[in-house]
């Protein structure tokens, strides 16, 4: 099983009056709330925890983009995971992703991404979220009727941008280019670098997913109990398409607090986790479904009922009804997975096995966690839990990985020397 | 209130229902947000005296095909269609809301289309100093309240009817919802500012006074702009779709300008 360290970049000082005084932690969030000198180190934290989960041993580090977002401060993921691809050297870099309606024109993606994967010798995963309403419809002002089209054409055209030799014209609906040629091509060019989907429980996304061949990631903040439903929704349908059951064809994300004990784990992780689970994810409902936004045959299954479960689930915004904050139910719920190491690698073995999810992202930064604590987590997980999961479904090819440049011929980063730097 | 009669025109392959009820020279309705899930008693005042026709727009209640319109030169044009099936060209044309500025984008554009304009509170100007509200950006107890005065008077537009298919009739009711915000978002502003000018049928303006979706002072923005004779007219005890709140004055004010 693959072990991902996933990075959502929250803005650790929200107040503690924050919930009732402000609406919503997304989209009309108070300028005032922000200051840029505080984000100046929790940005350079964050990074730092980055490279840390990195060099103890996690196979990936993942960035993902929000917009007008208290709880995600990275509108553009690919600038942290450019920084990334010259302080790592063989962990893959999995952008997770941009949201390529958003993107005017989409090659721009195409573009940015095939720096990542140059830079970064091939470790590239490219990710491709249409987006949240609270993104994409009203903090960037998208049309929610026209939003899935334009991301289909924008992946059209994104991929063929990766993969057309020679310079082409495209004459979209949404897009049209006489001249797209980009400069640079990714390293990972057969044919192109894994392209992962995050996304809801929809079914269409799912045939999508088996169509194309691309992996499937559910990133529900509630944890594989609330999210088995939408993996068992997932597997059945791949199941109907007559495909296998590799669990590296799906991606899920996991929040995790790992301590010498249990109680140890409560005492470090429940204010970090109450801060995210409270204020992180206090978003006005307004912004929650803008019209258009979920198709009709997916507002049909959850109104039949088939994916109540599923449908709401998937929609980070209606989540008011599960709504726990504190600790108790928080764990309870399984939103977050606490213990003594062995306690968390056999809940972890458990979610692998439960969920049949190859590739786990896990969350051991959340909310106002500090740097120490999100180190000293991670470095229990690399040390104590990772190498009793890892061997979990070493009998399946993981066809959606990165493959990099062989390492010799990779170019040699010279070490930073700061203190150098600042003499000059 | 007897029921009006159902016929179906398509516009660019797909069905759009049409209702028609009353005798006399013809009037068209273009309905505003929400579209007409249900016949009104404001259109039994219309057809006591009137021929009232009322397509639906791709996407309102008992339309489908707002997916294939992808530009607003694509809503003018699917509406022109509208207008042409049902035999209102050259009519009196009466639109509310998102329909009124396409009534208005009918009457600038193809001036010969319409006989005489009457607009309630018509969608297609955004203001920076006074903003709109947003109308796809409300938490669901408020929406009632942002549509009509009388909040009410929304929830019952939009109530499923006896024997309603209880897993369609809400689709059909975002749908509508969608197809408004296809051709209107963000703001709402489709630039209708710079078309105002070609209108030269005599206009009616109306505007609900309590309106809390589109500013009432946006009528004089409107009034300003259009060129042929123009009267803005408020409409007291009525919110934006003031045809819900206040059926009878708003009924009479229209029929006393096409006369």
């Amino acid at each position: 099983m693959k072990l991902m360290w996933f990075h959502l970049m929250p803005y650790t000082e929200l107040p503690d009056d924050f919930n009732k005084k402000h609406p919503s932690v997304w989209v009309d969030i108070h300028s005032s709330l922000f200051d840029p000198r505080r984000a100046h180190h929790m940005y350079n934290d964050f990074m730092d925890e980055l490279e840390y989960a990195a060099e103890v041993g996690f196979d990936a580090v993942c960035v993902n983009e929000h917009h007008s977002n208290g709880y995600g401060l990275m509108p553009s993921p690919n600038l942290i995971a450019s920084s990334l691809a010259r302080r790592t050297t063989d962990t893959a870099l999995c952008v997770m992703g941009n949201s390529l309606a958003l993107y005017n024109p989409p090659t721009r993606v195409a573009e940015e991404f095939a720096m990542i994967d140059c830079i970064s010798g091939g470790r590239l995963i490219a990710g491709f979220p249409v987006g949240s309403p609270m993104d994409t419809c009203y903090a960037y002002g998208q049309n929610p009727s026209l939003l899935r089209e334009r991301y289909y054409e924008a992946h059209d055209l994104v991929k063929k941008a990766w993969t057309e030799k020679e310079t082409f014209s495209f004459s979209g609906r949404y897009n049209q280019q006489r001249y797209v040629n980009i400069w640079p091509r990714p390293i990972q060019n057969d044919p192109h670098p894994p392209i992962w989907i995050p996304g809801g429980g929809s079914i269409e996304t799912w045939r999508w997913c088996a169509e194309m061949d691309y992996v499937y990631c559910y990133l529900s903040y509630y944890g594989y109990k609330a999210g088995l439903t939408t993996m068992q929704g997932f597997w059945n349908e791949m199941a109907k398409l007559g495909k296998d059951r590799n669990p590296y064809r799906a991606g899920f994300l996991q929040f995790v607090g790992v301590a010498e004990s249990r109680q140890q784990a409560l005492d470090l992780y429940s204010e970090p986790a109450e801060y995210f689970y409270g204020r992180c994810l206090h978003v006005d409902p307004r912004f929650a479904l803008p019209p258009g936004y979920t198709t009709e045959a997916t507002q049909r299954a959850g109104i039949e009922g088939m994916m109540t479960k599923a449908a709401n689930l998937a929609n980070p915004s209606t989540k008011a009804a599960l709504k726990a904050t504190n600790m108790k139910d928080i764990v309870d719920g399984g939103y977050v997975l606490i213990g003594s190491p062995d306690e968390v690698v056999e809940q972890i073995r458990h979610v692998g096995t439960s969920l049949n999810v190859g590739h786990l992202m896990l969350l051991l930064q959340y909310g106002n966690m500090s740097k120490d604590v999100t180190k000293y987590n991670t470095r229990l997980f690399a040390e104590k839990v990772m190498p009793k999961v890892k061997d979990l479904f070493s009998d399946w090819e993981d066809k959606w990985w990165p493959k990099p440049m062989a390492k010799g011929q990779r170019a040699a980063v010279p070490a930073f020397r700061p203190q150098l730097a600042a003499a000059e | 209130m007897s029921e009006p009669k159902t016929s179906t025109v398509e516009v660019n392959g797909f069905p759009c229902r049409v209702w028609a009820k009353g005798s006399g020279p013809k009037l068209g309705f273009l309905a505003g947000l929400g579209g007409l899930p249900r016949w009104l008693p404001f259109l039994d005042r219309l057809a006591e005296t009137r021929t009232v026709i009322a397509p639906s727009l791709p996407g309102y209640p008992g339309a489908t095909g707002h997916t294939e319109l992808d530009t607003h030169l694509d809503w003018v044009l699917a509406v022109r269609q509208l207008i042409d099936k049902t035999g209102l060209a050259g009519a009196d044309l009466l639109g509310a809301s998102v329909g009124g500025a396409f009534a208005a984008e009918m009457a600038a554009i193809f001036p010969a289309h319409v006989r005489k304009l009457c607009l309630i509170a018509p969608f297609g100007l955004f203001d920076d100093k006074e903003p709109a509200a947003d109308p796809w950006a409300q938490r669901r107890d408020n929406l009632p309240g942002l549509m009509c005065a009388d909040g009410a008077k929304w929830t019952e537009l939009v109530a499923p009817p006896d024997g309603a298919n209880s897993v369609e009739w809400p689709i059909e009711m975002t749908r509508a919802s969608e197809a408004a915000a296809r051709a209107f978002w963000p703001l709402g502003n489709t630039r209708l500012d710079k078309r105002l000018g070609l209108i030269a049928a005599p206009t009616l303006i109306l505007w609900g006074e309590r309106d809390a979706v589109l500013p009432p002072t946006y009528a004089k923005k409107f009034a300003a702009g259009i060129n042929g004779s123009t009267k803005v007219q408020t409409v007291a005890d009525a919110g934006h779709l003031a045809y819900l709140d206040q059926p009878d004055a708003v009924a009479r004010a229209v029929l006393a300008h096409f006369a």
